[in-house]
């Protein structure tokens, strides 16, 4: 088991997500840092869904009563087991009885906690995802976030051989994202000079930024297309409501809306979107969809995602 | 409209067409859907809208060059809609507590008709509602259309908290709210039909192109059902 003694500002449980009940309107949930999320499920030689911790700036401390084999990916924080420091983007062990403390974040917003066999909590729907906005997921089933004195069942493991990940696939969450736009949705009904200010300018993450939307601040975008009726968003979609100020759409969606959308920002550059702290600038870049799918396609064999496993669940 | 397939994602394709509400774009959206499922398309999940069907599909069988081809294959297929079958869907009887005390809007509808409040609730139990679609929040159905002589704006200021069941008019749009949350469609009846309870696994027994009626029920049949009369903060 793991307890909970501070839970820090914001640490929920999440899997690789709830797949398959959209039509339904539940949204998929899951790590917005897929990518550090599943170098820690990767280091561990777990299913690359199994449950981890997200955890929002750091801040949180974790007694451990079941000896576990555990990695923290993400977020730049500092990781203290007892009184010995130990490093992110690798394995350790933790022994039975010893406190894992996760700093505050020097760089990025989100660390993860990966346990050898994953944290075992019930799923609903598929996914044990926590999503507030559904009252769905999370270790009670009502979308609550982690707790002091909360219980997380793990199984017993051994860290027999520290396994890192190499310095060249760490990110550097201080460095501004270049974010590849696929022009997509309503694109063509946007003026081209409204279109283009996406590429031309840098736009602010915003302070209201959560795991539904991230919120940019820049030059206003117009849209002066039809009005829309109310349609499908993915996760990564641009979305351009009235005032002009874009949303990104992250994991936490919901499932329909009525806003126009730009297009979308590519899986693969969310991640570093998701790490990106309020006042930090962003960049766009037009990419091409084949690109991105050769690149996807690439990613999912390394980790050993397969879309037929995502609907499995 | 011609329909027309459109990218929306590096996994996602949508198609529109129409861009109003209709009845018939409706359908359309609901003959592809179900033309999809049975293809031999390696498609992970659809999210058929009011007058739209996106499609998630595995990258790693198709690109976006050939599925658009696929749909557009299958969209030239499908059989006019005069031959489907105009009922795609189920019949649902929604027990409603129409009362001041959870409907704080019925007064206001009322008067913006220049009715009575047993004239809205007889309107808006009058008519059949078609499910256009489903979303926003698990359970969150949209229906339409309701009659002009019951529309009625959104409030101008939201409230900030609905209670579970509220039964909702918007413009020509109908529906429940199945979790308490903020909102600004106004607020005619409770009822208990279970839309979303996550703790019992309940999602939604209403699905896109079903039929919806309202049946007006007592005070003591609702709290009978379990409703709870829970007023308005």
């Amino acid at each position: 088991m793991i307890e909970v003694i501070e839970p820090g500002m914001y640490a929920t449980i999440q899997d690789f997500g709830r797949l398959g009940y959209l039509k339904k309107g539940l949204t998929r949930g899951g790590p917005i840092d897929e990518n550090a999320f599943l170098w820690g499920n990767y280091l561990l030689k777990n299913e690359p869904g199994a449950a981890q911790i997200e955890i929002v700036l750091g801040g949180s401390k974790f007694k451990f009563s079941t000896a576990a084999a555990v990695a923290v990916c993400g977020a730049d924080v500092s990781l203290k087991l007892d009184d010995e420091e130990r490093s992110i983007w690798e394995t350790f062990q933790v022994e039975a009885g010893q406190v894992l403390s996760i700093g505050p974040a020097r760089s990025g917003l989100r660390a993860y906690l990966a346990v050898a066999g994953g944290i075992q909590v019930k799923p609903q729907w598929g996914s044990c995802a926590t999503v507030k906005r559904e009252q769905l997921g999370g270790h009670r089933g009502d979308g609550s976030a982690l707790q002091k004195g909360d219980t997380l069942a793990i199984e017993s493991s051994t860290c027999e051989l520290t396994q890192r990940i190499p310095w060249r696939y760490r990110p550097d969450y201080s460095k501004p994202p270049v974010l590849g736009l696929i022009p997509g949705f309503q694109y063509d009904q946007f003026a081209m000079a409204e279109r283009e200010k996406l590429s031309f300018h840098e736009y602010k993450i915003s302070q209201q930024s959560d795991r539904m939307g991230i919120r940019l601040e820049g030059p206003a975008i117009e849209y002066a297309g039809k009005g829309l009726v109310s349609e499908g968003i993915n996760i990564g979609s641009v979305q351009v409501p009235p005032n002009g100020q874009p949303i990104i759409m992250m994991n936490d969606r919901q499932t329909l809306g009525g806003y126009p959308k730009l297009g979308n920002i590519s899986p693969l550059d969310l991640s570093r979107l998701a790490q990106c702290r309020p006042g930090q600038t962003v960049q766009f870049t037009r990419v091409e969809v084949a690109k991105v799918q050769q690149q996807l396609k690439n990613y999912y064999d390394f980790f050993g995602i397969t879309p037929a496993c995502q609907t499995d669940h | 409209m011609k329909p027309s397939i459109v990218n929306a994602g590096a996994d996602a394709v949508i198609v529109y067409f129409a861009d109003v509400i209709s009845i018939e774009a409706n359908q359309r959206v609901l003959q592809l859907d179900s033309a999809i499922a049975s293809s031999d398309l390696a498609i992970l999940e659809t999210v058929p809208a009011y007058s739209s069907l996106m499609v998630y599909y595995d990258i790693t069988r198709h690109s976006d060059t050939d599925i658009r081809a696929s749909i557009k294959a299958i969209i030239e297929s499908l059989p006019e809609l005069q031959q489907v079958n105009a009922e795609q869907g189920q019949t649902h009887v929604i027990p409603v507590y129409y009362d001041e005390t959870v409907g704080p809007d019925l007064a206001r509808i009322a008067e913006l008709h220049g009715c009575s409040a047993e004239e809205v609730i007889e309107r808006h139990c009058r008519d059949s509602y078609r499910v256009y679609a489903l979303g926003f929040a698990p359970g969150f159905a949209y229906m339409g259309e309701v009659a002009e002589d019951l529309q009625a704006p959104r409030l101008d200021s939201p409230r900030t908290r609905i209670p579970a069941g509220s039964v909702a008019i918007a413009e020509r749009q109908t529906a429940i709210y199945p979790l308490a949350s903020p909102g600004g469609w106004n607020i005619i009846g409770r009822t208990t039909f279970p839309l979303y309870e996550p703790q019992k696994g309940i999602l939604n027994q209403l699905n896109s192109g079903d039929t919806v009626r309202f049946k007006a029920i007592s005070k003591d049949e609702f709290i009978a059902a379990g409703g709870s009369v829970e007023a308005f903060e």
